[in-house]
């Protein structure tokens, strides 16, 4: 389908495609195995200014446009989804300081971030505070002009990795989510580190850690926005990374697909390729059309955002959600293509389907999407 | 150091088929892209800037379309683009190329360094490179594999033999064709694609080069075309035997007999 992409977006598509194909699926298996993180191929990233994507001109960027860094990882994910989310989640980490940092704060943080030079993460997520963020404990305590963090966040994704954190902690305990704040935290500031590394199903070439914070000191300038807007930042960040979200799932189910599509063109049985089969080109013309339908949301998703339309909260949780849900179906039906082939690591396919798995859980389980989209529909009735 | 980087658009297919009738490649619906060993030229020119200033001036002879090539190299970290374009310079072979860029490059000025790809992808002589410099009347290494040290008068590299290799210094200017294990291309950077798209290309026809008509284009392309085919493999042959001052007898016999 023709999306009618700007010379510009062509530009920026073909790049992404380029590093793609040359650099990342070559590498995916190997990230997939050894679980390091992809440093050799974020250099390439970086060097192509593919970092500069979601960050303003001013701060050594290309202008922040989500519908370009929905491109990008479209593309990364359909050649390796782990790889794909160690750039995503640097603009994850990066977007609230674009939306929320003051001018000092940007100046600071963002051209080493646009570069490539830092990757950011974003730490909300704690034991006992997953779907329900209110549940934080991680405290920030102001002591002079300083804050004082202790507490846990658990599967931050870049943690250990990146150099710049935003955590969310709570300022004031009484006022429950009214009482969050967002702080820039630098890696190796005093008291902040980092616990173990998670053993994943999926998305391997990714990090996931622990941030431990114990009297951890930060200069009070690293508080973003206000006290108690903690939960604004995380709002409005995913409102704009869950296209993001939605951009890598998109990818994935497209990797599958284009995979799937070869492979039967390939695999003789009873005398013919199996693409031969109408039982097989069902399913293609199945996964095909729901991929283009997933595009769709997320491409029209992300230029609201762009379009700077205020209230995309019901759009995002729609892309996030169908492009994540086609993900998990078409990656398992891509593996039922490859037939028992398809169950072994020797083929690419199966790592798909375990990449696909974490889209439908992260940036807000599918459950918790439908929630907001079911929520939005009362309320616009209501009205 | 201002390096010159000499470059050819081709065909991406290394399966190119040829016209059978005029004996030329028949380049319509292949996409065409930046000679691969070019890319090499490319990378180690971008590379010598970045570590001792200075400037990489791409040229390229060729049709309009070639503009795409020099643009590509120019998205790569190339700062300027010359193509070399004219009618006149039509159905050039590797005498001609190497006479018509050596031209260009007079045109261009003082430089330190050119550098060529080892060979092109489709006609595969490896003359160009070697013909510009002789051209310029400037010392050439072939087939570089590693530039060992550089200062602005002499070069010293690693030249790729075929069993090891062998280290040579140059005083500068000079001209270097290269190898594919010199380095690894990089891929574009977004400001680089940006810059290549809207960058000027400066064309020289016939008439801005300072040519002998007589060694230009298809009349001043000494070699020709004859025939165009595959060789059938060689089978048998015959082993001669004896004392070598008989052998000599029977081949000079045999070569006679092949000759009639």
């Amino acid at each position: 389908m023709d999306y009618l992409l700007t010379d510009e977006q062509k530009m920026i598509k073909e790049l992404a495609h380029k590093i793609a194909e040359e650099k990342i699926r070559p590498a995916a298996a190997k990230y997939d195995i050894s679980e390091e993180y992809p440093w050799d191929i974020l250099k390439v990233m970086a060097d192509s200014d593919m970092f500069g994507l979601f960050i303003p001109e001013e701060y050594g960027g290309f202008a922040t446009s989500v519908f370009n860094l929905c491109l990008v990882t479209e593309e990364f994910s359909r050649a390796c989804g782990g790889i794909a989310v160690c750039y995503a989640a640097s603009a994850l980490g990066t977007f609230p300081i674009v939306l929320f940092g003051d001018d000092q704060q940007k100046k600071k943080y963002l051209p080493d971030l646009a570069k490539g030079k830092k990757v950011a993460a974003f730490a909300i997520t704690e034991p006992e505070a997953g779907s329900d963020a209110s549940a934080i404990k991680t405290t920030a305590k102001k002591e002079g002009d300083h804050y004082i963090l202790n507490g846990l966040k658990h599967f931050i994704t870049n943690g250990g990795d990146a150099e710049t954190y935003v955590v969310i902690a709570m300022t004031n305990k009484d006022k429950g989510a009214r009482g969050a704040s967002a702080f820039i935290v630098e890696k190796g500031t005093p008291g902040f580190t980092f616990g173990k590394k998670e053993d994943k199903f999926g998305i391997r070439a990714s990090s996931t850690r622990e941030l431990i914070f114990t009297d951890c000191k930060i200069p009070a300038s690293n508080l973003l926005a206000k006290e108690g807007m903690g939960f604004i930042v995380t709002m409005r960040t995913f409102d704009m990374s869950r296209p993001g979200v939605a951009a890598q799932a998109l990818g994935i189910a497209q990797g599958a697909l284009e995979l799937a599509v070869k492979y039967v063109r390939e695999r003789v049985q009873f005398g013919k390729p199996i693409s031969s089969f109408q039982g097989i080109q069902w399913m293609l013309a199945d996964m095909a059309t729901e991929v283009e339908a997933a595009r769709g949301l997320v491409y029209s998703t992300a230029r609201m955002v762009d379009a700077g339309i205020k209230d995309v909260a019901k759009e995002s949780a729609m892309a996030k959600m169908y492009a994540s849900d086609v993900a998990m179906k078409v990656t398992v039906d891509a593996l039922q293509l490859f037939g028992g082939y398809g169950y072994m690591k020797d083929y690419p396919i199966e790592k798909y389907v375990r990449d696909a798995k974490i889209t439908q859980i992260y940036e807000g389980t599918n459950q918790v999407q439908r929630s907001i989209i079911a929520l939005k529909l009362i309320k616009e009735m209501a009205k | 150091m201002n390096i010159i980087v000499c470059i050819k658009q081709v065909p991406e297919t290394t399966e190119v088929r040829i016209n059978p009738e005029t004996n030329t490649l028949i380049r319509e619906g292949v996409k065409s892209i930046i000679n691969p060993f070019d890319m090499y030229a490319i990378e180690e020119a971008v590379r010598l800037k970045e570590r001792f200033g200075g400037k990489v001036s791409v040229v390229s002879m060729g049709p309009p379309q070639a503009d795409a090539a020099i643009r590509e190299a120019i998205s790569m970290g190339a700062d300027e683009g010359y193509l070399v374009c004219d009618r006149a310079f039509a159905g050039s072979d590797t005498w001609a190329t190497s006479y018509t860029l050596a031209g260009a490059i007079k045109k261009l000025g003082q430089f330190d360094l050119i550098i060529c790809g080892k060979q092109a992808s489709d006609g595969d002589t490896a003359q160009v490179g070697p013909g510009i410099s002789t051209h310029l009347n400037i010392p050439q290494v072939t087939y570089v594999k590693k530039i060992e040290e550089a200062t602005d008068k002499i070069m010293r590299v690693e030249r790729m033999l075929e069993e090891g290799f062998e280290i040579i210094e140059t005083p500068l200017p000079a001209l270097l064709t290269v190898v594919k294990e010199i380095n690894e291309p990089r891929i574009p950077s977004l400001r680089g694609l940006i810059r290549a798209k809207s960058a000027k290309i400066t064309m020289f026809t016939q008439k801005e080069l300072d040519l002998d008509p007589q060694q230009i284009g298809l009349c001043g392309s000494p070699t020709q075309v004859v025939k165009i085919f595959t060789p059938t493999p060689r089978i048998g042959g015959q082993i001669l035997k004896g004392e070598i001052p008989d052998i000599a007898k029977q081949l000079v016999e045999l070569i006679k007999d092949e000759v009639n």
